[in-house]
């Protein structure tokens, strides 16, 4: 059995709130493909649990009137990656999340799980980064929003206080209309492993098929998931190019940090950020159909 | 410790259940009904060897909490072969000789089931990355493979 104190079912997000105020010991837990590890590894004891796993409220996908994607926290990886409006307008969000571990851990584990564990590896977060994600917080008094970077505080460190919960996620048309983009997920193995880096890459033409806009991501190339803002700024208005590509790979290697870990070693991530920002920059464009690729 | 009175549908039937909130879905199935073919290799979500399958999809049941199986419709190894009949998947890894211990076959069995019945065509690649979620120490997974491959083509239904 799980070293689990006390649990409760949450029948609503403010009943959700209401216990987590009540206990503050209290943490949630959505498809526990996290928090039952650390339970079963005995990296936590004495749980005390608060299941939103069947908030039907937190899950799903829609699109509001002024066209902003809102994702709900508890969406499995499967049930995000086969929603239609995931398919038509956020296809590489859904192939990132698709390399999440093997099938049976995409039909329990949640994009709001995967946000709120807040580990550089998540597969969701670099891209999340790259369309520059808003977060819906709701806590016991009220709802705040947070850029995905302001959310992100360190390793496994999210800006959540006591009592609040990740409630949306948020995608304003601006970050996705007319984008293209491409996710690679490094590994040491072919499957079930998590990544040793992770790069996004979108992209957007203008009309005169000159790379209007760009934006770079990184899982694992610092504590925290990273944008590049200068290689972004370099490229932005460009035409696509070789040349343009092989400024993307040096520009990327200097606006990181990454670490050795068991994993791998700095310098070999250092290399993985050059080489694998040219190939999803190659790939996202490749994606948009336009001329010169 | 809180137990909760839970009801679900279980290999076509319905069956209700107290179970303690902290025990996972597995140990509900093997201790509570007796269902000891669903295995408990790793107990941390990398085997598969716990695999069932849930509202059509696969989970593994060694980190799923036994009180979230409420209301679901739950199918296991055991439901199966029916009246001594394997099914159409238990037959292909029989007949691929993809079973040496044994230990993980009901696993990929439900993996290989739950790709059948979504009725979805898939590539020899593609059936490895649906298998990723499965392990098994002995075959080498390549008769695995092929009795998936078979099965999926011949597009007989469970
Ligand atoms: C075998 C296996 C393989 C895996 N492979 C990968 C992989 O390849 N890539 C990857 O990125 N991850 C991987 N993971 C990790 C895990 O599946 C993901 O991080 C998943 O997204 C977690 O979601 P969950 O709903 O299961 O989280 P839970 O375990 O339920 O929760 C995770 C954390 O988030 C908090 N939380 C959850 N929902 C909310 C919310 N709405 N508001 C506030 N806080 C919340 C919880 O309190 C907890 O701290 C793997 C896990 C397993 C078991
Ligand atoms: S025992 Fe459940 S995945 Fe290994
Ligand atoms: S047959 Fe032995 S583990 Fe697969």
């Amino acid at each position: 059995m799980f070293d689990i104190t006390s649990y409760e079912e949450a029948n609503s997000v403010q009943h959700a709130i209401d216990l987590l105020a009540a206990n503050p010991q209290a943490q949630l837990i959505a498809g526990g493909t996290d928090v039952i590890i650390r339970l079963r590894e005995g990296k936590v004891s004495d749980a005390n649990l608060i299941s939103i796993h069947d908030l039907d409220e937190l899950k799903g996908v829609s699109i509001k009137t002024d066209g902003t994607i809102v994702i709900k926290p508890v969406t499995t990886f499967t049930s995000l990656a086969e929603h239609p409006i995931i398919k038509q307008h956020l296809p590489f969000l859904g192939e990132a999340v698709s390399t999440v571990g093997g099938p049976q851990t995409r039909h329990v584990g949640t994009i709001g799980g995967n946000v709120c564990n807040g580990a550089t590896s998540a597969d969701s977060a670099s891209t999340l980064f790259a369309l520059n994600a808003r977060l819906c917080i709701t806590g016991p008094s009220g709802i705040r929003t947070s850029t995905i970077q302001d959310f992100y505080k360190g390793p496994g460190k999210v800006a959540l206080t006591h009592g609040e919960i990740l409630t949306a996620i948020l995608i304003s048309p601006k970050d996705y209309l007319g984008f293209s983009g491409h996710y690679i997920k490094y590994t040491l193995r072919n499957a079930m492993d998590i990544a040793m880096l992770g790069c996004s890459v979108t992209v957007k033409l203008g009309i005169d098929h000159s790379v209007a806009d760009f934006r770079l991501a990184f899982g694992v190339a610092a504590p925290t998931p990273m944008r590049c803002l200068r290689t972004e700024a370099a490229v932005k208005g460009h035409h696509f190019s070789e040349d343009l590509v092989e400024r993307v790979g040096e520009l990327a290697v200097s606006e990181v940090n990454p670490r050795t870990s068991w994993r791998a070693s700095k310098e070999y991530r250092l290399q993985l950020v050059g080489e694998l920002s040219k190939r999803a920059f190659r790939k996202a464009m490749s994606k948009t159909g336009g001329k010169g690729v | 410790m809180k137990t909760k009175k839970i009801q679900f549908s279980l290999n076509d039937k319905n069956v209700s259940v107290e179970v303690d909130v902290r025990e996972s879905l597995l140990d509900v199935l093997r201790q509570k009904f007796h269902l000891t073919g669903t295995k408990k290799g790793c107990g941390v979500g990398e085997c598969g060897a716990c695999t069932v399958i849930m509202n059509g999809e696969t989970v593994d049941t060694c980190i799923f909490l036994a009180t979230w199986a409420d209301g679901k419709v739950i199918h296991t190894i055991e439901g199966q072969t029916i009246d001594g009949q394997l099914s159409a998947v238990q037959q292909a890894m029989l007949d691929e000789g993809a079973v040496q211990c044994g230990f993980c076959t009901p696993g990929f069995v439900m993996s290989i089931t739950s790709m059948l019945e979504s009725g979805k065509e898939y590539t020899r690649e593609e059936i490895k990355k649906e298998l990723s979620g499965n392990m098994c120490r002995c075959t080498g997974y390549q008769n695995i493979v092929k009795a998936a491959e078979k099965v999926l083509q011949s597009g007989i239904l469970p």
